[in-house]
């Protein structure tokens, strides 16, 4: 799950980092308030879950409190578009109306789970506001690193060590040392997937400040941090992968116009990859659960279906447990319960009870294709998306 | 020959009492699979699966702890099936019990859980398989887990993998093929888990029956790159390779919360080079792993 900024800095406050003075607004008028208060000069930000706000002009620095307002009122409500959020951009609903620092340098930090380690990771560098892909494929060795033992958090010394390596010292660098502690605390309190702070500053007085912040959650901890999951903004997210959420569906939006519905995850992402080797787009992924009830069927394919840039759709499931014959007679049920599906519905079924499976479809009164193998049901999706219908 | 699974395996089903528990435990017992004992804290002293249409088999005794249904029944494997909160603690319960094996089938996990859960397991003879997966089946002798046994055939193909539907097709072609399978283990969807691609390979390794290997991997970490970095040193027997998506977009979880390509890293492309370069059959097509794997054999 993901946070806005603002959210992120108020856990991290919370847990002892520093960050610039400021608050959160969805009104002009407050925003010159705000600003007011600041001292009369101020940075206004967009809030909205995707990252490059600053590139797509969501960031911007006003000088006095008329034009914090005139700012606030341009960006409030704009669509705005970057480089994560795709073509069609995100409204922008809040602001958050910061003061404005003087910037001595900029750094990179952020906390994250190392797979390979088990262990969560500290990383840091110096070139604060890039990417840090671009960091990592450059000059990987620009990258510090500390492993976080999950029950003592990051050592005192691994900060130290942390903030010589960014090559600070002094006063300033105690200060983040003790910033990098507080991180880690926050990250591992919250069952966070990722803390990040891009950038990092440090000001000509030498405080260490948060000026950005990312956080990203654990979905499967949620249920014990009920303080994080009222944070969530439904607003930011797909209205398909909400709906889709309702009903315990693993429903991720695509740009294609092949939907696909399929059991088990894995199997779900080779339907995709399986697709587009045929020249097809998928327009989602879906899993419906390892053993496709009729009800998560049914649930599914409205779904599906409600998605108008869909011209075809492909059900591939695998019956091991759950019968072949039985799912067939779910995916029959579904659509006769819905009724008037007009889409070419290509169904592909494997497994236990398989000829009585394809048995089921092809009597039923909707008119299925029914492919053999997933290569043939591959083929047969795409040629009827071509078709634009049956 | 077969790795980790076999007729001697006596085993433990955390979690019977509930309804996949049960469910699942009957149908491991039904393969031919010794279920000696479940577990459920509360329950003791209870039994399960004596109802009819059990066969005459009896029920499967149920007590309070992995500790006592040890000292009880002598069972050197487990299968977990208790729910997210919890599983972590059933896990450690019965790695500190001294079991070998231990299955953990649940799904969701939280990730710091499964932290504590690798680190206490470090210590402890356990070997853990998990969590978030369909388990481990050696075909005609026993199977621990929710695969359906009967899309299986005893034979010489190892089978390695982080999915479980994605698995069973795997399966199902090569068994169509006439290739029968020596073990296959599902090591889970999940960012931290027991039991890597390396552990099951240097197993495959060790057995000589094993003739060849079916490796089907997913996006996210950089597991599968290792574990072809180990193939090309180690092992020179047929190794097959899949990765599940290719067409996966960057920053979003794929069901499995371990299939996830993040910061540029853990993609498919990545790991289909790696796997190339260390002398695999890598296939772009999941339709294509079992032919592949009959044309490598005869190859």
């Amino acid at each position: 799950m993901k946070i806005h900024e603002y959210q992120a800095k108020e856990i991290l406050r919370s847990h002892g980092v520093a960050t610039p003075r400021g608050r959160v607004t969805d009104d002009p008028e407050e925003a010159a308030r705000i600003c007011a208060e600041l001292g009369g000069r101020c940075v206004v930000k967009a809030q909205i879950h995707a990252g490059g706000r600053g590139k797509g002009g969501g960031v911007k620095l006003a000088g006095s409190p008329a034009e914090a307002r005139e700012t606030a009122g341009r960006i409030l409500g704009m669509r705005l578009v970057t480089p994560q959020t795709g073509p069609e951009g995100q409204v922008v609903r809040r602001l958050l109306i910061e003061e404005a620092l003087d910037i001595a340098r900029e750094l990179y930090v952020s906390v994250t789970l190392d797979r390979q380690a088990g262990k969560p990771i500290v990383m840091a560098s110096t070139a604060g506001g890039m990417e840090i892909e671009e960091v990592a494929a450059r000059d990987p060795g620009a990258i510090l690193r500390q492993e976080v033992e999950p029950l003592l958090g990051l050592l005192p010394f691994q900060g130290r060590t942390l903030a010589r390596g960014l090559g600070l010292g002094g006063a300033t660098a105690g200060k983040a040392a003790k910033l990098l502690s507080a991180l880690a605390a926050a990250y591992l309190a919250t069952d966070a997937s990722l803390v990040e702070i891009n950038p990092l500053l440090v000001t000509g007085g030498g405080d260490v400040l948060a000026l950005d912040a990312k956080m990203t959650f654990d979905d499967n901890a949620l249920f014990r941090r009920p303080e994080v999951l009222a944070m969530r903004d439904l607003a930011e997210e797909n209205p398909m992968e909400v709906e889709a959420g309702k009903y315990s569906l693993n429903y991720i939006k695509l740009d294609g116009n092949i939907a696909c519905m399929v059991n088990g995850a894995g199997l779900a992402m080779a339907t995709m990859d399986i697709i587009k080797l045929y020249g097809g787009e998928p327009a989602n992924f879906l899993d419906v659960g390892g053993g496709a009830s009729q009800e998560a069927v049914k649930n599914a394919f409205r779904l599906l279906v409600s998605d108008p840039g869909v011209r075809a759709v492909l059900i591939n499931i695998f019956g091991g447990i759950a019968r072949t014959d039985r799912i067939a007679r779910g995916v029959v049920g579904a659509i006769e319960e819905l009724g008037n599906v007009t889409l070419p519905v290509v169904v592909r079924l494997e497994g236990t009870n398989v000829e009585q499976g394809r048995e089921v479809l092809r009597q039923a009164p909707f008119h299925f294709i029914v492919a053999e193998q997933m290569a043939d049901a591959a083929e047969k999706v795409v040629a009827a998306a071509r078709g634009g219908g049956r | 020959m077969a790795i980790w699974v076999n007729g001697d395996t006596r085993l433990v089903v955390q979690g019977i009492t509930g309804k996949e528990g049960t469910f699942h435990a009957l149908a491991c017992r039904e393969y031919g699979t010794r279920v000696v004992a479940g577990v459920t804290p509360g329950k003791g002293g209870t039994t399960v699966g004596n109802a009819e249409g059990t066969e005459g088999k009896g029920g499967i005794p149920v007590y309070d702890s992995v500790a006592e249904a040890r000292a009880a029944t002598g069972c050197n494997a487990s299968m977990i099936f208790v729910p997210p909160p919890f599983a972590g603690d059933a896990i450690m319960e019965s790695a500190a019990a001294g079991i070998e094996l231990t299955v953990c089938i649940t799904e969701g996990i939280p990730v710091s859980d499964m932290l504590r859960v690798k680190a206490f397991v470090a210590d402890h003879p356990t070997r853990l398989i998990g969590p978030n997966c369909p388990g481990v089946i050696s075909p005609g002798m026993a199977k621990i887990g929710i695969m359906p046994g009967h899309i299986h055939r005893p034979g010489g193909v190892g089978v390695i993998s982080r999915s479980g539907t994605l698995t069973y097709e795997a399966v199902w072609q090569l068994t169509n093929l006439g290739l029968g399978q020596s073990t296959c283990v599902g090591i889970g969807g999940d960012p931290i888990n027991g039991t890597n691609f390396i552990d099951v390979l240097q197993a495959f390794a060790a057995d000589p029956e094993t003739v060849g290997i079916v490796m089907i991997g997913e996006i996210g970490g950089s597991a599968e790159e290792a574990a072809a970095a180990w193939i090309a040193a180690n092992y020179d027997r047929p190794v097959v390779g899949f990765i599940a998506g290719r067409t996966a977009p960057p920053g979003r979880r794929m069901g499995h919360a371990g299939a996830i390509v993040a910061g540029g890293r853990g993609t498919a492309a990545e790991k289909m080079a790696a796997m190339r370069a260390a002398g695999l059959h890598v296939v772009e097509s999941p339709a294509k792993l079992g032919e592949t794997m009959a044309r490598a054999l005869n190859g």
